[in-house]
């Protein structure tokens, strides 16, 4: 394979681990946790759209959109149950729980679905780009690419431009003074997850897509590697996000083909470490002075 | 006076060990344990040697990790080597004794490399970069010949018993409380307390950072060695970031800086899973459902007032203050 089409392979991953790290981040952002379970949401969304297309032979745009919004619902009604309770508990309590409803939906997925890996359905059938004897371009990945960076343009565009986004970011600068501006702070965070956990939903899409294959522990490693790269970004930071997921997938991708497969989680973890050495708070995120 | 409070809170929670000791030997010596729960004595053990080592970290000094499982991996490969090694030529009394504490030291120079760059950071970035390094180590050790590989390490004496955890868990709680209760345990609290008026007090911010981290590290290594002691083949998969949140959860669930409360939650977190064997395929369901519940329960405003009290170190400050409330009314 060519080094073009291993960045763009790379360039897909990462833009998988964006989509992932945005609902991290965007989390982090407004309530300040660390949501563990954020990584099985993409599981639940994949096993959605894979009973809706291969049991219930829906439509492949139908099977999409369900997935997505059970993955939407998921994510509030997790927010409501576990985390909404745990607003002012110690941050450790918090992570607990995640690590709790994280269990809870692993478990679950095992019980309805059994351990066996299922093999995704083929939702998309599109004819790779052959551009010469060495470039082949495989469409799932341009998909992935061209869907991630709509995404982030509407995402970006949404905090910005819309009065809920802009609540959304005065949330996260100070929550009792946005409460005080008129701002409804539960409805905010209830947005927030909802908004991450759709991510979630169209990142399980493309990890069924890309890799074939899911499972109940599907979602943990991308999880964690989406978490990862939401730290290199600066947690907290949207852009950063978008730029530690891309680094990321492309790192991995890169290393796996010309440094060592077995390594390149390793390799991924080690460029975290340094950065974060180099720049405490990640990529793009900023400093806080601590006052006395 | 007050000192003399805080050595009979610690002969306590000695005596709670030594009397479950006790208990569960005459079980064994009488033949009423188990095969079920004698299998279960060393993990328990281990897991309560891991979670008082990580309250150092979580509970005293403040700082969550998540990379507690790579130092027990770390000692587990170096103990058990050395263990093959001189398998033939050392006498077990003399070997296994050496195994640890070189598992030990091996963890603590770990300890020493990632905590002198990593301390510096706070927070959730401290525990993202320790699960980073968790999971750094268990890749190179898979990748590497001399531990084994992927396929796991063989040949390891199965030395391990109920008895020499036993003795290793006195050595941990003895240590370990002394320290906290000590200068440099004082140090360490601070820290967690106000770190900016524990730095203007000319408290070495680093060196007690680093110093909490070292140690729990050692003990950290000394489970792993009795853990790869206790199986016949050591496999690096384990030692997953899981596993160090397994160990989080028993801190956390048994109260942060409770020492006591590390011990009992090790045993019920440990024995959980297997005492819902029954329930087969629902046990982890149920085990999720109970952690968040208990986390809810604890840290709930709605709970407020019960707050601090269904962690089980909090339950035992209620019963005594119960008691002494019925002793002065």
């Amino acid at each position: 394979m060519s080094f073009i089409s291993n960045l763009i392979n790379g360039l897909s991953l990462g833009s998988m681990y964006a989509l992932i790290a945005l609902g991290y981040t965007m989390v982090y952002g407004i309530a300040k946790m660390l949501n563990f379970a954020h990584g099985d949401v993409i599981m639940v969304g994949a096993f959605t759209m894979f009973t809706a297309a291969a049991t219930l032979k829906f439509s492949p745009a139908i099977s999409i959109i369900a997935g997505i919004i059970v993955c939407t619902l998921l994510g509030v009604i997790i927010e409501k149950i576990a985390y909404k309770p745990l607003r002012k508990a110690s941050p450790l309590t918090v992570l607990i729980t995640a690590i709790g409803v994280s269990y809870f939906l692993q478990s679950l997925a095992l019980l309805i679905f059994g351990s066996n890996q299922k093999s995704f359905p083929m939702l998309f059938n599109f004819e790779p780009i052959r551009v010469n004897e060495d470039l082949i371009l495989k469409s799932d990945s341009l998909m992935t690419m061209g869907v991630t960076i709509l995404i982030m343009v509407a995402l970006t565009l949404f905090i910005n431009k819309t009065k809920t986004g802009r609540a959304m970011l005065a949330v996260s600068e100070d929550k009792g003074a946005a409460e005080l501006m008129g701002v409804n702070v539960n409805k905010t965070i209830s947005i927030t997850f909802a908004i991450g956990s759709s991510l979630a939903a169209v990142a399980g899409l493309f990890f069924g897509l890309t890799y074939g294959f899911i499972g109940p522990y599907t979602g943990a490693m991308p999880g964690i590697k989406a978490f990862v790269a939401a730290v290199l970004g600066g947690i907290g930071n949207i852009p950063g996000a978008m730029l530690g997921g891309i680094l990321l997938g492309v790192i991995e991708n890169l290393s796996k083909a010309y440094i060592s497969t077995e390594l390149s989680d390793a390799i991924v973890f080690a460029v975290l470490i340094i950065v974060l050495l180099v720049k405490p708070t990640g990529l793009m995120g900023k400093k806080i002075n601590e006052k006395v | 006076m007050k000192k003399n409070n805080l050595n009979i809170h610690n002969l306590i929670t000695y005596g709670i060990v030594v009397a479950a000791f006790l208990f569960v030997s005459i079980l064994v010596w009488t033949g009423n344990a188990s095969r079920h729960l004698q299998a279960m004595l060393v993990p328990i053990g281990l897991n309560i040697i891991l979670a008082v080592s990580l309250n150092l970290i979580v509970g005293f000094l403040g700082e969550l990790t998540l990379g507690h499982a790579g130092f027990m991996s770390v000692g587990a490969y170096a103990g058990c080597l050395f263990a093959i090694k001189y398998a033939e030529i050392l006498p077990t009394a003399v070997r296994f004794p050496l195994a640890m504490i070189i598992g030990g030291l091996v963890a603590c120079v770990f300890g020493i490399i990632i905590g002198v760059p990593v301390l510096r950071l706070k927070g959730d970035y401290l525990a993202i970069v320790t699960l980073a390094f968790g999971e750094i180590i268990r890749s190179i050790i898979i990748n590497l010949e001399f531990t084994g590989g992927a396929s796991g390490l063989k040949g390891t004496p199965q030395n391990s018993n109920f008895y020499i955890v036993f003795v290793v868990i006195m050595i941990t709680l003895v240590v370990i409380t002394n320290l906290v209760n000590s200068r440099a345990g004082r140090a360490i609290c601070s820290i967690r307390d106000n770190r900016i008026a524990a730095e203007s007090l000319g408290i070495n911010i680093t060196y007690y950072k680093l110093l909490a981290f070292v140690i729990a590290a050692f003990f950290a290594g000394v489970a792993g060695v009795i853990y790869g002691h206790n199986l016949s083949i050591l496999q690096a998969s384990v030692f997953d970031y899981n596993r160090s949140i397994e160990i989080l959860v028993i801190v956390v669930l048994g109260g942060m800086g409770s020492i006591r409360g590390s011990v009992i939650a090790a045993v019920i977190i440990t024995a959980l899973p297997e005492m819902l064997r029954s329930l087969a395929d629902y046990r982890m369901l149920i085990y999720a459902v109970v952690l968040i519940a208990m986390m809810l329960l604890n840290g709930s405003q709605k709970f407020d007032k019960y707050k601090g009290r269904m962690n089980i170190g909090g339950l035992f400050t209620l019963l005594k203050n119960k008691k002494s409330a019925k002793e002065a009314g």
